[in-house]
């Protein structure tokens, strides 16, 4: 199943989500979004905005491989996939 | 008078108490979190702030114990079909008057809560929300749910219905600079005017559009700019386009209400039927972002004018109060216990907040000075804060 890295600043928010291995069915990166999201409730909330779109100032990468579908997030992500979510740096 | 003073800061909600006659900070709350507005519902004691989160979107953040712990809520959103005319900065020619070329729409989000207010004592769960790109939103639950008011969002000065199609009539909301840290030119609401006398009278202003009126609850809403003047545009007395800091009323005589605009000091004695400019630009009072009423008194008010607007700092190094106590006929200079040398404070438009004879404001530099005579004296409660965005006493 792929796993799932993020930046440790959302375990602020989601503190269920630290210091633990977070694996998720094989889909789309919607699909892997909504199951963190069934792990921690709310959490698409702080990655999308309230049209599914990724937030601006957020990244995802699948592997080496920043996402190339923000709007509509269809990128799969393979069976032994990682995905990175984490903060652009044009957020400041 | 309230004994307490609740900061909405650069870097978290920072929040002065009143003990043993010393105004003492509590240890700050949502630490390293841009907070735009932050206060106290005076109905239940229900703290609130808005949190301007630069990449997780903004949320409000609810404390039902005096702060002691708090919790976001997400639930604030525009709904699906909601769009508004996208607006871009308007170059050197630019006429807000002119036709604008072929429409071109976008999908609204909620890009920052500007503004908090609260509902009358007869709505103990009504709340209000206003929002960049320009939506009113409402709550009946005490802030679990919210509801874009969409007589306002579809109002005619704003093209109409666009749930329903394309635009309709011609779109007179401008954007704020204030939008363009979010990367749009979109139009803002930082300003909702409750009426404590009548719980369906309401007012918002909007940056750049100007003060709209409903006296139905929110159902209808119409234009209130007559005597409003604007020095930069060609027709200064155009029906929009206006662009208000902040506007505010009287507590107990709210047909009084006061606006610092852009271009000026404006005065209502006629519930915004009529505005009339009362700056006294050679006394100093003209530029700048707050501007609050007296609760008992609809002709008095305080603003803490800047410097012009391509400055924007205190003018002349010093910085100091303007009190009015007879509807901008006159204006008193307070300058004691403020620093009147090297001060280059701006105090933006939800910084400055009265509460009986208390004032308080906070300034971008991080510092914030409160006074107990109506502001005959002023004390610093800070010099090294995060810059202060908003300032209300609880």
């Amino acid at each position: 199943m792929p796993s799932v890295e993020m930046t440790q600043h959302l375990y602020r928010f989601f503190p269920q989500l630290k210091d633990r291995v977070i694996t998720v069915p094989a889909g789309s990166v919607a699909e892997v979004l909504q199951a963190i999201n069934e792990i921690a409730p709310g959490f698409t909330d702080y990655v999308l905005d309230e049209r599914g779109v990724l937030r601006r100032h957020v990244n995802l990468c699948i592997n080496n491989t920043v996402v190339v579908d923000k709007t509509k997030l269809t990128d799969r992500i393979p069976e032994d996939g990682t995905v990175y979510i984490f903060q652009a740096l044009s957020g400041g | 008078m309230s004994d307490m003073v609740v900061l909405g800061t650069r870097k978290g909600t920072i929040i002065f108490v009143r003990i043993n006659a010393r105004w003492q900070p509590r240890p700050i709350a949502h630490v390293g979190v841009p907070v735009c507005y932050a206060a106290r519902d005076p109905r239940d004691g229900t703290l609130w702030a808005s949190l301007d989160h630069g990449h997780w979107g903004p949320k409000l953040s609810r404390s039902r114990d005096d702060g002691k712990t708090w919790s976001d809520i997400s639930s604030l959103k525009y709904p699906q079909g909601a769009r508004y005319i996208v607006k871009y900065l308007p170059t050197p020619d630019f006429n807000p008057e002119a036709p604008s070329a072929q429409a071109e729409y976008a999908d609204a989000t909620v890009l920052k809560i500007w503004n908090i207010a609260f509902g009358n004592a007869d709505q103990p769960n009504k709340l209000y929300a206003g929002t960049i790109p320009g939506g009113l939103f409402v709550s009946d639950d005490g802030g679990d749910s919210w509801e874009l008011n969409r007589p306002l969002w579809n109002h005619d000065s704003r093209g109409g219905d666009l749930f329903a199609g394309d635009a309709t009539t011609e779109n007179h909301w401008n954007g704020t600079p204030a939008s363009i840290d979010y990367g749009v030119f979109e139009p803002g609401i930082h300003s909702i005017i409750t009426n404590p006398q009548d719980s369906n009278h309401l007012y918002v202003a909007v940056s750049t559009a100007g003060v709209i009126e409903s006296t139905d609850g929110g159902k209808t809403w119409e234009g209130r700019n007559r005597g409003m003047l604007m020095d930069y545009l060609p027709n200064p007395e155009s029906d929009w386009g206006h662009d208000p800091h902040f506007v505010t009323n009287c507590a107990n005589q709210p047909n009084h209400l006061w606006q610092q605009n852009h271009c000026g000091v404006f005065y209502s004695d006629d519930s915004a039927q009529n505005w009339k400019k009362v700056s006294m630009p050679e006394v100093g009072v003209h530029f700048g972002f707050p501007i609050v009423a007296d609760a008992n008194d609809g002709k008095t008010a305080w603003v803490v004018p800047a410097s012009a607007d391509s400055e924007r700092i205190a003018i002349n190094g010093g910085l100091f109060v303007a009190r009015t106590t007879d509807g901008g006929q006159s204006w008193q200079i307070l300058r004691n216990g403020l620093p009147q040398e090297n001060a280059y404070d701006i105090v933006l438009r939800h910084a400055l907040d009265a509460s009986g004879d208390y004032l308080c404001f906070g300034s971008s530099t991080g510092n914030v000075y409160l006074s107990e005579d109506r502001g005959e004296t002023w004390q610093c409660l800070g010099n090294n804060l995060p810059p202060v965005y908003s300032v209300r006493f609880g």
